[in-house]
């Protein structure tokens, strides 16, 4: 598989090196794996998210391709969050909020009456911006889903397989009884993402899982993200413009606009496109001047 | 900047530098720090004034009865002419009444708990929690009439079968307790719990799991700790309930028993049923109070050690 990074772009495509700080990787070619999929994981229409009377996100129409990572950025308080955790139903455990419009999952609205918000989040599982182990051992925080979801087989295998998979299985290997709280924030982390992983989801939602960690411990958390997308749907709201360049295949612009009449200010999609295209040729100004640092 | 008043010593042109000193005596910051020093010694005064006049006549008690007799005696007949003061069947009342206090307070008050703290509605549990507050300030004497007047007749007339004798029971008094200090260990458990960061629930909602599961395999062990210390306090407080035990289990039976049906003395009864007007300082059955009083002490103390390891031991820290 090729890898995105930076020193492979070396080519003097214009639109590369337009941008050549974000680096944005061309050399994997444009037609890569999104055309080879073509299947889309989520399609949003007409979706709207309210907090009580609030409209916190307005009228989304989007689509997740399937084994991609699509990443979401836009000026805090855009509903980011809130529309991301509309995609697994979290939303659900707030009283207030609402969600109006089709969440499509792979065809199926996941807001239909025969659907299940915790089966839902058996299959579509999230990382949050803080790392939030349970206060347990590092064994049982991996090997909580599978014990309540009664999954079948060597729970020993699940937790290896699990953090291997995140590449953790190294570094805690000898203290896997040790509580989960002695770990660093990065190793945390991907614990976290480990115990996502153990429930063997379709896709992982991921809320600026590295905003409380160090650089390495992003790098470490990106080449995961990286390595688990040939498996797994990931989407993730990150402020960080050079992560979003970094990993994601495509992107979303959010920002808040006032609504007309009112002084309501709501969240609303700018655009989404190819990564690349955001970061060097977007269609609207104000992804422009958002990606470019002159937000404001 | 020329306003400033300039220190002396510091030519005009360098720079401004401004006292270091304090301005004044900070007189009422010291009249304070007075009131809340003598405020916190005067309550180890009065603790320790407690533990020694209690402890005083004890020491009379046991120059006349050993140690080891009082402790391993099964027969508690402190007024008789041939006074005996094994303390084991007071001691046996007062734990049976815990066992049954707890078998009713444990459950009801946890799942009381885990209801306000992870089900009910903001709305309903704003509603519940000060009724909760009310409940446990009602005058136990109250609570032990209505035990003595609707409760006892309301078990026996449930369980027929249960060798009833007598109007006590150890039992009864016991479950009675138990409803008295629900509203204490529900409350405290669900302060515990709700301490528990929102994250730790969302982690485990991300994995599918049901509210059920969130709340017994995540927010109950991480609040493991506070919720042992809920019923600590309960055990402190039925080892030490008073007036339920006199008016529902009786004072005057003091035989080594484990017969819940029965009116069995217990420690507190003893206390509060002989230490009245009529006895004369100086007796030894005054002094076997003292002695009684003193080793309840020592029964809390002991309990509350104990919890303290348990929390230790079993505690899930957060950072
Ligand atoms: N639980 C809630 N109840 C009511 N309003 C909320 C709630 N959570 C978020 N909001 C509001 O919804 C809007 C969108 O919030 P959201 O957290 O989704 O933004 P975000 O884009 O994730 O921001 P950030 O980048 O700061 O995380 C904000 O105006 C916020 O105040
Ligand atoms: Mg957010």
């Amino acid at each position: 598989m090729p890898k995105a990074t930076t020193g492979d772009t070396v080519t003097t495509d214009e639109e590369a090196s337009s941008s050549p700080s974000l680096g944005v990787s061309d050399a994997l070619g444009e037609e890569r794996t999104r055309q080879a999929s073509g299947v889309n994981t989520f399609e949003l229409r007409n979706v709207n998210v309210y907090y009580g009377d609030m409209l916190a996100v307005s009228d989304v129409s989007l689509d997740i391709p399937h084994n991609e990572i699509t990443a979401f950025i836009g000026p805090s308080g855009c509903g980011k969050s809130t529309l991301l955790r509309s995609l697994n139903r979290m939303n659900d455990l707030i009283p207030t909020a609402r969600v109006t419009g089709d969440v499509l999952y792979h065809g199926v609205n996941m807001y239909g009456p025969t659907v299940d918000p915790v089966q839902v989040r058996t299959v579509i599982g999230m990382v949050f911006q803080k790392p939030n182990p349970f206060p347990k051992s590092i064994y049982d925080n991996i090997a909580f889903g599978p014990r309540i979801l009664g999954m079948k087989g060597d729970l020993d295998e699940i937790v290896e397989s699990s953090l291997r998979r995140a590449a953790l299985w190294d570094e805690v290997k000898d203290r896997l009884k040790d509580n989960a709280f002695g770990m660093s924030g990065g190793q945390q982390q991907r614990l976290c993402i480990a115990r996502a992983i153990a429930v063997q989801p379709d896709v992982i939602l991921m809320d600026e899982p590295c905003s409380a960690l160090d650089p390495v411990s992003t790098g470490k958390v990106e080449d995961l993200m990286l390595e688990l997308k040939e498996d797994y749907t990931i989407v993730i709201v990150t402020h960080n413009m050079q992560q979003a360049a970094r990993v994601s295949d495509l992107t979303a612009f959010f920002t808040v606009a006032a609504m007309d009449e009112t002084s309501n200010r709501t969240g609303v999609l700018v655009e989404i496109d190819e990564t690349r295209t955001v970061f060097s040729n977007p269609k609207d100004e104000r992804t422009a001047n958002y990606v470019t640092g002159k937000f404001g | 900047m020329s306003s400033r008043v300039i220190t002396p010593g510091v030519s005009g042109g360098g720079p401004n530098v401004r006292s270091l000193e304090a301005p004044g005596l900070r007189i009422g910051e010291r009249i304070i720090k007075a009131l809340l020093w003598v405020a916190a010694t005067l309550s180890v005064v009065v603790t320790t004034g407690i533990v020694i006049s209690l402890l005083l006549p004890s020491v009379g008690f046991f120059q006349q009865v050993s140690i080891v007799e009082f402790l391993t005696g099964t027969i508690w007949a402190p007024a008789f002419a041939e006074p005996s003061f094994g303390v084991l069947p007071i001691v046996v009342g007062t734990l049976m009444v815990v066992l049954f206090a707890m078998l009713v307070a444990v459950p009801v008050g946890l799942t009381s708990a885990i209801y306000l703290s992870e089900y009910a509605p903001t709305k309903v549990r704003k509603a519940i929690k000060p009724i909760l507050e009310v409940l446990e300030g009602i005058p136990t004497v109250a609570i032990g009439l209505f035990a003595f007047s609707v409760l006892t007749p309301l078990i026996r007339e449930l369980t027929p079968f249960l060798p009833w004798t007598g109007p006590f029971s150890i039992g009864v008094a016991g479950i009675t307790v138990g409803l008295l200090i629900i509203p204490l260990v529900s409350s405290v458990s669900d302060d515990a719990m709700r301490s528990v960061p929102m994250s730790l629930r969302e982690g485990a909602y991300a994995m599918g799991a049901t509210k059920f599961e969130v709340a017994l395999r995540v927010v109950l062990p991480a609040a493991i700790s506070g919720v042992i210390a809920a019923f600590v306090l309960g055990i402190s407080r039925a080892i030490g309930e008073t007036m339920v035990v006199l008016l529902v289990a009786g004072a005057g039976n003091p035989v080594l028993s484990f017969d819940p049906t029965k009116g069995i003395q217990t420690m507190t009864a003893y206390i509060g049923s002989t230490a009245t007007g009529d006895i004369s300082q100086g007796t030894i059955t005054y002094d076997s109070i003292f002695a009684v009083g003193a080793l309840l002490f020592l029964m809390t103390l002991v309990m509350n050690v104990i919890a303290i390891r348990l929390v230790r031991r079993f505690r899930e820290v957060y950072d």
